[in-house]
């Protein structure tokens, strides 16, 4: 093996759960609404107020610490995180400590070529911290003059994931975060929106020689807030550090922020002082224990997970390994893909409209799929059309584009514009023919052997009927004409 | 014998943003120092076979329903606010 240097990463990630309240008092969340509207003697911590644990938020924990695989411990407790940064008005987080949820997970991460299967260390649980604006012109730390906290967001229940430092490439930390991020929609406990911050991650970043088992130094990178700016700040970082240890220096272990407008990392802090959290158990919570019966009540509200429902697609639907992992690693794709197989039996054709123009349409308009007003039925309705040698397939996208904005009837949108496709001969004869005459030049080089100049006439015969000729019938006619 | 050191003692000032002059440190470390001695009589206690536990009350689960509750409204959150400003906290610019 060549003696090249290797990245050596691990994830650290957080998602906000969407449970109605908050982790430990009755709150409701925040979705960007006026600041501080929801918050309390609790969540504001003010002396004697004493937190309750969200029954529904431990539940939505043990289903994500079961969907990666982990070990549920049974006891468990929290931990106090003391910091001094005015995010929690209480000074401290209350996290987990050496005794989280689960433990010893694992989750499989499909690259196309090869799985890497990516260790999970841990999977805690805590409390999200306010919302820190900073005031002054450019919104950045180190330039403002004071900083305006929202506590709306402090105390949402928050899980955080740890993985082993398995991963061995920025491109593989972006398949375990969509894959995370897949997985968890499946689960349906939190919106996990990279945009909103509901699902936020930060990297550790070594490098080393390929021939070497040790880990060198880290260096942990934050503001990774998209799959693209993880990808390109963790490449940024590999490529830094790679530099440093070729010029004869050393990796220093630092705190360092991803700016996306320069494409770099910059330190934010040293790793020194700052990071004794004197964690010590939270006196104001009792223990947890999780009975067998709760951990398997949880088990049974799993659905089919997307590695496993990829494999299910292959098999019952017959589609390609890269339609059914397309399809099934997006829920709600997958749920209107399945709702299609019920009204129609060609699975590929349906994949190929949802995962093709549909999607396109979707993107573009920033809808998902189950918000959009082409139904399951009608979009079958129109596959049969197109079988049926009613419309072509250029006519077919229009037809559905008309579907996609109005919701209409396949049929009745062919009838009301009189898109169904010509394949009368003679009529298309007696067009072809006047074809023929307009264009002598290209009927010349068909003659000659060009093969190119029957698209053209075929082109204008389209033209001609506004694209409703039958193609296959046009070009068989000719065809015959011509030689 | 000595529990806890002056760098000790600098140590934990400092995670508390506290300053103390050399005198100070001095007198704070033998201070804590025989505060720590004092709670050490807890180990002459045998505790063999007892499971180490976090909180005194030997209860546990204690949970609430993922129900709703009114939260105080703006103005009384913000009553306490050292300053305001924007409908929020005011604190100062962080390092």
């Amino acid at each position: 093996m060549k003696n090249e240097y290797e990245p050596v990463i691990g994830l650290e990630t957080h998602v906000e759960l969407y449970t109605n309240t908050k982790m430990f008092c009755g709150c409701r969340l925040s979705f960007g609404e006026e600041k501080n509207i929801y918050t309390c003697p609790v969540c504001l911590g003010h002396p004697g107020s004493l937190p309750v644990i969200n029954k529904k938020a431990i539940e939505y924990a043990v289903k994500i610490a079961l969907a990666l695989n982990c070990k549920i411990k049974k006891y468990t407790i929290f931990h106090r995180k003391n910091y001094f940064y005015p995010d929690m008005p209480k000074n401290y987080q209350i996290s987990q400590y050496d005794m989280p949820l689960g433990v010893g997970g694992y989750l499989d991460i499909d690259m196309g070529s090869y799985i890497r299967r990516v260790g999970i260390t841990r999977v805690h649980m805590e409390e999200d911290t306010g919302k820190l604006l900073h005031k002054g012109t450019t919104g950045r730390i180190s330039e403002s003059e004071a900083s305006i906290v929202d506590f709306n967001r402090a105390g949402t229940p928050l899980i955080e994931i740890v993985t082993e430092p398995d991963i061995r490439s920025p491109g593989e930390a972006k398949g375990y975060m969509i894959t995370l991020r897949n997985l968890i929609l499946f689960l349906n406990v939190s919106d996990c929106s990279m945009e909103e911050g509901s699902l936020r991650c930060d990297a550790n970043v070594s490098v080393r020689k390929t021939c070497e088992d040790k880990i060198g130094t880290k260096n942990e990178i934050k503001n990774l807030n998209s799959f693209k700016f993880l990808q390109k700040g963790l490449e940024y970082e590999v490529k830094r550090q790679i530099k440093v240890l070729e010029t004869g220096g050393e990796v220093i272990q630092q705190t360092r922020h991803y700016d996306s407008k320069t494409g770099t990392t910059k330190v934010l802090r040293s790793k020194e002082e700052a990071h004794d959290y004197r964690y010590f158990p939270e006196p104001d919570l009792v223990p947890i224990y999780i009975e067998d019966k709760m951990i398997e009540d949880i088990r049974k509200t799993i659905p089919e997970l997307p590695s496993v429902k990829a494999k299910r697609f292959e098999k019952q639907h017959g589609l390609p390994k890269y339609d059914s992992s397309f399809l099934a690693n997006n829920k709600d794709l997958s749920d209107y893909f399945e709702q299609c197989c019920r009204h129609y039996n060609n699975a590929k054709n349906i994949a190929n409209w949802i995962m093709g123009d549909f999607s396109a349409l979707l993107n573009k308009e920033k809808i998902i799929i189950k918000d959009s007003r082409v139904t399951p039925e009608n979009l079958c309705k129109m596959l049969e059309i197109i079988d049926k040698g009613k419309i072509n397939s250029k006519i077919a996208k229009a037809v559905f584009e008309e579907m996609f904005s109005t919701g209409g009837d396949p049929q009745k949108i062919i009838e009301d514009r009189g898109l169904e496709q010509i394949s009368d001969e003679g009529l298309l004869e007696a067009i072809i023919e006047e074809v023929v005459k307009d264009n002598p030049g290209a009927v010349e080089q068909f003659r000659e052997g060009k093969d190119k100049a029957i698209g053209f006439l075929i082109g204008r015969v389209m033209a001609k009927t506004k694209g409703k000729a039958n193609p296959r019938i046009v070009n068989d006619i000719i065809t015959k004409k011509l030689s | 014998m000595e529990r806890i050191s002056k760098d000790d003692v600098k140590h934990v000032a400092e995670l508390a943003e506290l300053e103390f002059n050399e005198k100070d440190i001095e007198k704070i470390t033998s201070q804590l120092d025989r505060i720590l001695d004092h709670v050490a009589n807890v180990s002459s206690v045998n505790t063999e076979g007892i499971p180490p536990t976090s909180h005194i009350l030997d209860i546990k689960n204690v949970f609430r329903e993922d129900m709703a509750e009114k939260s105080v409204t703006q103005e009384s959150a913000l009553k306490n606010a050292p300053d305001e400003a924007n409908d929020g906290f005011k604190v100062p610019k962080i390092d």
